[in-house]
C-alpha cells in the first residue's frame, strides 16, 4: 500500500493522527505529511482507518499490486 | 446470513457511511438509499461556515460525486420522506413500498425552533436553510441568534464575516462551558467580543415576536432585542416521527444496543437519530457528531453482513469540531466529566492552545483551539492513559 495526502482536500483536522500517529503528522502548514508512505501491518490498518475518519476524504491510498 | 436487499432511510453522512461500507465489505445485493431532500447527499458542517459565507457552493459540498452511485450500484431516493415503517417493510410518502431484508433508519435530527417558522424566524439544518440565511444577510442586517451552541458560533462569525450586525443570545452563563469547562469557553466567547457580536448571556430567550417589519426577541430578563432575522440554534430533536406505531423503543432517539441493533430484528440504527447503548456509561446516548455517525456506520455495515466489527483504538471517544472566526476548536473525549485541567500547548490568552482533561487521575479529554496535532494526537490514550501525561517529548 502506498499513501499520499490529497493537499486541496486536506483541511488539517488531523483525524488521521488520532488513529495513525505513526503513519502521519501534521506539517508546520497544517496540511498531514506522511510519515511512512508504505506501511505494513499494523500500521497499514491504522492508515486505513485513518482514510475513513479523514472529513475531507484526502486521504488516499494505493494499493502496489496496481 | 447476508442480506439480499438493504434499505437505508436518510442519506446524509451516516447514510451514505453505511452504504459505502456495505459495498467495501463486498455486499452484492441490491442496495437503496432513500432521502427526504431533493439534493443529492451533501456535508453538512459547511453549511454554517463556507457555504453561508459564499465561499463554498451547493455543488461543491457534495459527500459524493453522482457516479460514485452509479458505480456502486446503489440506488437514490431524492425527495421523498419515509413515513412508517412496518417491520421491515418502508412505506414512502409517494405511496411506493419498499420491502427490503435489512433496513438501517439513518433519519437525522431536526433543529429546534422557537415558533412556526417564517421567512425571518429561521433555524439552520439543512442546505435550503443556509441559502436562505445566506440571501437575507447583507451588510448591516440585524441578525439575533438564540443559543451560543456550535450552530449558533459558526453562524455569528459567519454573518459577521458578511458585515451583519449579530447578537447571540446564549442561556447559559457561558456557552460551552458545559462541554469544555469555565475557563476554555471564556477563552472561546471573546472573539464574538473582538468581532463586534453582542453576547447577552444567562438569558433564554422566552418569545418572539413579528412586529411592524420587526423581530422583537423577548428574553426572561424582560429585555427586548429587535432584528431583522432571528436564528434559533438550541440544539435538535430525533427524526422518528415516521417510527411511530413499529414497535421500536423511541426515547431520545432511536434506542439500539451497542452495535446499533434495535427491538426489531433487521432494522438498525445509525447517526443522529439513533441512541446507541454505551457500556461504558450504563446508558443510551445520541450523539450528533459527524465521526459518531461514520464509526456506526462501519459498526452496522459490518453487523449486517454477520461479521464482527474490528476494535479501533480511540474509536466511540466522543470528537467534534467547530470552526469560528478563522479558528479552529476540537475537543476529543469528555473533557465535561474532568476534575481536573492542563494546558499543554500555548495558553488560554492566546489564539492558539491545547487543555488536556483528566478525572481520578486519568486522561479523559483533550481540547483546544488552532492546536489540532496537540489535541487529536491523545484520542489513543483517552480513557486509558494516567493523568497528568508524562512528556513525551514534542508534544
Amino acid at each position: 500500500m502506498r499513501v499520499t495526502i490529497d493537499e486541496d482536500k486536506c483541511c488539517g483536522y488531523a483525524a488521521c493522527l488520532s488513529v495513525a500517529e505513526k503513519v502521519f503528522d501534521l506539517a508546520a502548514d497544517n496540511i498531514a505529511a506522511v510519515l511512512v508512505e508504505h506501511p505494513q501491518g499494523e500500521l497499514a490498518d491504522q492508515a486505513r482507518e485513518a482514510a475513513a475518519a479523514c472529513p475531507t476524504s484526502a486521504i488516499i491510498l494505493l494499493d502496489d499490486t496496481e | 446470513m447476508s442480506p439480499r436487499e438493504v434499505v437505508i432511510v436518510g442519506a446524509s453522512v451516516a447514510g451514505v457511511a453505511v452504504a459505502d461500507e456495505l459495498r467495501r465489505l463486498g455486499f452484492e445485493g441490491r442496495l437503496v438509499l432513500v432521502g427526504d431532500e431533493p439534493h443529492p447527499p451533501y456535508d453538512r458542517p459547511p453549511l454554517s461556515k463556507d457555504l453561508l459565507t459564499g465561499r463554498t457552493e451547493p455543488d461543491r459540498i457534495r459527500l459524493r460525486e453522482p457516479a460514485h452511485y452509479t458505480d456502486r450500484g446503489i440506488t437514490l431516493m431524492l425527495g421523498v420522506p419515509a413515513v412508517r415503517l412496518d417491520g421491515r417493510r418502508v412505506e414512502l410518502a409517494d405511496g411506493r413500498v419498499l420491502t427490503p431484508d435489512a433496513v438501517v433508519i439513518a433519519t437525522g435530527a431536526r433543529a429546534r425552533s422557537l415558533g412556526e417558522p417564517r421567512p425571518t424566524l429561521v433555524t439552520l439544518r439543512g442546505l435550503d436553510d443556509a441559502l436562505h440565511l445566506r440571501r437575507r444577510l447583507a451588510d448591516g442586517t440585524r441578525l439575533v441568534i438564540a443559543g451560543g451552541g456550535f450552530i449558533g458560533a459558526e453562524a455569528a462569525a459567519s454573518a459577521r464575516a458578511l458585515g451583519a450586525d449579530v447578537t447571540l443570545i446564549e442561556a447559559a452563563p457561558l456557552p460551552f462551558a458545559h462541554l469544555l469547562g469555565d475557563e476554555m469557553a471564556a477563552a472561546l466567547v471573546r472573539p464574538h467580543r473582538e468581532a463586534g457580536v453582542r453576547v447577552l448571556t444567562g438569558t433564554p430567550v422566552q418569545r418572539v415576536d413579528r412586529a411592524g417589519g420587526t423581530e422583537n426577541v423577548l428574553l426572561a430578563d424582560g429585555q427586548v432585542v429587535h432584528g431583522d432575522l432571528v436564528l434559533a440554534g438550541l440544539g435538535s430533536i430525533p427524526n422518528t416521527g415516521w417510527l411511530d406505531g413499529s414497535g421500536l423503543d423511541i426515547g431520545n432517539g432511536v434506542r439500539c444496543d451497542a452495535t446499533g441493533a434495535t427491538a426489531l430484528p433487521g432494522v438498525c440504527a445509525v447517526g443522529d437519530v439513533a441512541a446507541w447503548y454505551e457500556p461504558g456509561l450504563g446508558r443510551h446516548v445520541r450523539h450528533e457528531h459527524w465521526t459518531s455517525a461514520t464509526e456506526q456506520a462501519r459498526t452496522v455495515a459490518a453487523r449486517l453482513l454477520g461479521r464482527s466489527p474490528k476494535a479501533v483504538p480511540g474509536a466511540g471517544v466522543p470528537y467534534f469540531w467547530s470552526d469560528q472566526y478563522g479558528a479552529r476548536i476540537q475537543s476529543l473525549g469528555n473533557p465535561e466529566l474532568a476534575d481536573e485541567t492542563h494546558v499543554v500547548h500555548g495558553s488560554l490568552d492566546e489564539g492558539s492552545f491545547a487543555v488536556l482533561y483528566g478525572r481520578e487521575g486519568r486522561l479523559i479529554g483533550a481540547a483546544g483551539r488552532d492546536a489540532a496535532a496537540h489535541v487529536m494526537r491523545h484520542r489513543r490514550a483517552i480513557t486509558a492513559a494516567p493523568f497528568p501525561l508524562q512528556p513525551t517529548g514534542g508534544t
